[in-house]
């Protein structure tokens, strides 16, 4: 009856393999396209971590800075007597010109260090300051001197007046902290994201002291309490089918309700806050009822067996013992909103700012609105400093995944 | 002045708890049978103070804004607002508040600067008020509190009910806020359709959300057919899911199959990254390296293609939904009975054979329900389309031309204008509407789906 077909066999293999062979083709496809993720903004990213500076002598002459009014000086002026005497071998109209070498905030700088010490007029004060976004590219390599002058950004006497100053040692490119403790600018140099960090601050904290006690009531009353009918149906389906809804969807929610009906501060970390909470509770909301499903029922028959009532079972006993799978499940929730765009841009936090916010109620900027609007900066300084803000965003968002992993692994009892 | 009126409500609840405390434990040493533990007589003066004193105060907060701006605008003259048009009576308001801000630009007429100085009165009265009344609710509830404390005084069932109370409150929050959003999107649809009639919106194929400036200007009349823009999301998320469905689904099936336990413990996190990073990143992933290569791939080939082409947001986007369909497919599959498999294999059949005639089939109301969350995740997907798609609308299927999608319009219509009183702001919430309702529609039937699924096999 049965006949032996050695090539239905062979095909029957091949057809194996070549499952086989798909299947790990589109893993390696996954793979290689985080690799190439990851990859291209380390590449482009790296260089902004660092920052190309110049120590230089300020010649602060009476005649520059009045005394009696040190903040009406003319520090630009200052500036462009000291590019004057580094360049003595330049005529001084065009060693003055090259003070755009140094960034637009070497005046303020200089200004301010008169102003803590004005016994400095008359006299001169070294410092090291930023260079102005082309000089820093030509400083990393990103500029080629290869090209033709009339194509490249900088020309030939400005990059031999560089190179003057380099040969004399003057040129550092030390670790790039303003990125980090700056606020905002429109000169890439200068640019940083404190802004934008202690605005993310603001809001992940009002998200979290929001969703996280309304999350576990929610969940401990439709696990532990809800009685099983249609009230309890439709918030259970409610809740499904908000964790689903388009982010950009709570940021319409947030701008017609929030600003426009309650008239609260536009472009606020609060305002923010109060959005990805909307945003986080379903997330919450499911990852405390599954630690609590996994609590198992002895715990609960053994505490009403000794006399406790349902109340005090649940918050004497399996709350507690539910609370490593909530705690990662709400880091994990905090980490999405971390990393949460669309809503916060509809409520303005894409404003440019150059302070940071002092309370929770000033305008500010968030991490990904901030990357946003740096993505959509035109100066070349900036592709760089966006891939590194992403950089420290994905630092964040790794080190809130590894604590949330680490408390499971840590505190979650299996029984 | 508001945080000092949270810090007094916590001190009073606090207060109110030890007072209480200590009062029944007084009773019980004094040898009376207490029905509830003292901590409950605490709890309820606690809750007695925190309850209507939050209610208060976040009532208060609400409604305040709203009542210093109409105080300050019936105060004005009546000259200055007399034929003032909705816009202007708003940029009169930020003149004010910028004036009780201290920011006084020129020299601004006496009556404004009177505005300001009232602004700044109601605003310090208000807050007093605030702190008065939060004083006066929690001294109020703590006697009343303590008057209660009694040994036959039932207050663990008192704190307990509340706490029920406090809890159904926590789980209602999800429905007010669908609730929020069907209002909030409705009303300012219904005031969109008011200025544009609704079939031109559904069945119109020009997009031009523009409004005259000038009341005279040629050619300022905007188009707002919603069609060119809901086909370019189409578009878009016909090439995500297309890229995503075979990877993710190739991807569940080895890892589920075949793939030795290492591999998995090293793919199966390598996944979580890929769902972990922000869309935003995607997006500058999309504009950095995938636009730029396409161009230079294609201009190789003698093509010259737009630098947002829906091709590269729909292939990015398709990169962020693999984990999600390769999750879906894996716990699809997983779900499937072992008898299934080992009555598959014990025929005979090769492991291929079991994953494709016996296994998938079987997981196919899973997988498909994963599919659907994916296409609705995709059709509500913003930054990536936002940065990397296009802002034109355009009626073409050509997935090397630029396009538009529902999700760009409407954070490009809402960036830096808020002003809710022309169709162009407005459209954006009608957009919203639409968007709300297509993804509601696929979510319902895919959540179905699912859970249909898992009750077969349960």
């Amino acid at each position: 009856m049965a006949h032996f077909n050695p090539g239905l066999l062979r095909r029957r293999k091949r057809n194996e393999v070549v499952l086989r062979g798909l299947g790990f083709s589109a893993l390696a496809l996954a793979a290689l396209m985080l690799a190439l993720l990851v990859g291209s903004l380390v590449s482009t990213g790296w260089q902004a971590f660092t920052q190309t500076h110049i120590r230089i002598e300020f010649p602060v002459s009476a005649e520059r800075v009045k005394p009696d009014d040190i903040a009406k000086g003319n520090f630009r002026a200052a500036v462009q007597d000291a590019m004057q005497a580094a360049l003595p071998g330049l005529p001084a109209p065009e060693a003055r010109k090259l003070s755009a070498m140094l960034s637009n905030g070497a005046q303020f700088r200089l200004r301010d260090v008169v102003l803590a010490d004005p016994a400095l007029i008359g006299g001169s004060v070294a410092l090291t300051v930023p260079v102005s976004d082309p000089y820093d590219q030509l400083n990393k390599g990103l500029i080629d001197r290869a090209t033709p002058e009339a194509n490249r950004r900088l020309k030939d006497a400005e990059i031999a007046a560089f190179d003057t100053l380099a040969a004399e040692g003057r040129v550092s490119r030390p670790l790039n902290w303003a990125l980090l403790t700056n606020a905002d600018s429109r000169f890439p140099e200068l640019a940083g994201l404190r802004g934008a960090l202690v605005g993310s601050f603001y809001a992940l904290a009002t998200c979290f002291l929001l969703a996280f006690p309304l999350g576990i009531g929610a969940a401990v009353y439709l696990e532990e309490f809800a009685p099983k009918n249609r009230l309890s149906d439709i918030i259970e389906i409610n809740i499904n089918n908000l964790a689903a809804v388009p982010s950009v969807v709570f940021g319409l929610l947030a701008l017609a309700v929030f600003l426009g009906w309650f008239g609260m501060p536009r472009s606020s970390p609060f305002v923010g806050g109060l959005t990805l909470a909307l945003m986080t509770l379903p997330t919450i909301i499911i990852a405390t009822r599954a630690a609590l499903k996994a609590v198992p029922p002895s715990i609960r028959e053994a505490a009403l067996g000794i006399g406790a009532s349902r109340q005090q079972v649940v918050f004497h006993h399996v709350l507690p013992l539910a609370m490593p799978g909530i705690m990662t499940g709400t880091i994990i929730g905090l980490a999405q909103a971390l990393g949460e765009t669309a809503p916060l841009l509809l409520i303005g936090m894409n404003a440019f700012l150059t302070a940071s916010p002092a309370t929770p109620f000033d305008a500010s900027t968030a991490l990904p609105t901030q990357i946003f609007l740096w993505a959509d900066s035109p100066e070349r300084g900036f592709a760089s400093r966006t891939s590194a803000a992403i950089l420290v965003l994905l630092t964040f968002l790794a080190a809130m995944n590894a604590l949330a992993i680490f408390l499971r692994a840590r505190f979650e009892r299996k029984w | 002045m508001t945080l000092a009126a949270f810090l007094l409500l916590f001190l009073a609840s606090l207060a109110g708890w030890v007072w209480n405390r200590r009062a029944a434990a007084a009773l019980w040493r004094g040898g009376a049978r207490l029905h509830s533990l003292p901590s409950y007589h605490g709890g309820t003066a606690a809750l007695a103070v925190a309850v209507p004193g939050l209610a208060l105060i976040f009532i208060w907060l609400s409604l305040q804004g709203a009542a210093i701006d109409w105080l300050v605008l019936a105060s004005l003259p009546d000259a200055a607002m007399a034929g003032q048009d909705p816009g202007a009576r708003a940029l009169l308001q930020s003149e004010i508040a910028s004036l009780a801000r201290g920011q006084v630009f020129g020299t601004p007429e006496p009556w404004k600067l009177e505005a300001a100085a009232r602004l700044t009165l109601l605003g310090q009265t208000s807050r007093a008020l605030l702190l008065g009344a939060v004083a006066l609710i929690s001294v109020a509830a703590i006697f009343l509190a303590r008057r209660r404390v009694a040994a036959a005084f039932r207050a663990r069932q008192n704190v307990e009910h509340i706490l029920l109370g406090l809890m159904i409150g926590c789980a209602l929050v999800a429905i007010f806020t669908t609730i929020g959003i069907v209002a909030s999107l409705a009303v300012e649809s219904a005031r969109f359709f008011s200025m544009v009639p609704m079939r031109e919106f559904l069945f119109g194929t020009a997009w031009e959300p523009q409004i005259p400036i000038r009341a005279d200007q040629v050619a300022g009349v905007g188009a707002f057919g919603w069609l060119p823009v809901i086909l370019g999301t189409i578009v878009i998320t016909v090439i995500a899911v297309g890229f995503a469905v075979p990877v993710g689904l190739f991807s569940a099936v080895y890892l589920n199959e075949f793939a030795s336990p290492r591999l998995r413990a090293v793919a199966k996190p390598l996944l979580e990254m890929l769902a972990g990073i922000p869309t935003v990143v995607y997006g500058f992933f999309a504009v950095l390296t995938v636009a730029p290569a396409l161009r230079s791939f294609a201009a190789g080939w003698g093509i010259d293609v737009a630098p947002n082409t829906a091709l590269v947001a729909g292939g990015v986007m398709g990169i962020m939904l693999i984990p999600f369909i390769a999750s879906f497919a894996d716990d699809a599959l997983s779900a499937v009975p072992r008898a299934l498999r080992d009555g598959s294999l014990a025929l005979g059949a090769t492991r291929a054979e079991t994953v494709t005639k016996v296994l998938i089939p079987a997981a196919i109301p899973g997988i498909a329900g994963g599919v659907l969350l994916a296409v609705s995740r995709a059709v509500g997907e913003t930054m990536i389309v936002v940065m990397a798609a296009g802002l034109i609308a355009r009626m073409t299927i050509n997935p090397l031309d630029s396009v538009t999608t529902v999700t760009v319009q409407i954070v490009t219509l809402l960036i830096g204008d808020t002003s809710f009183d022309n169709p162009k702001t407005l459209a954006a919430f009608a957009l919203g509407m639409m968007l709300f309702l297509v993804t509601l529609g696929i979510n319902v039937l895919a959540l179905r789906l699912v859970r249909k699924y898992r009750e077969i096999y349960d």
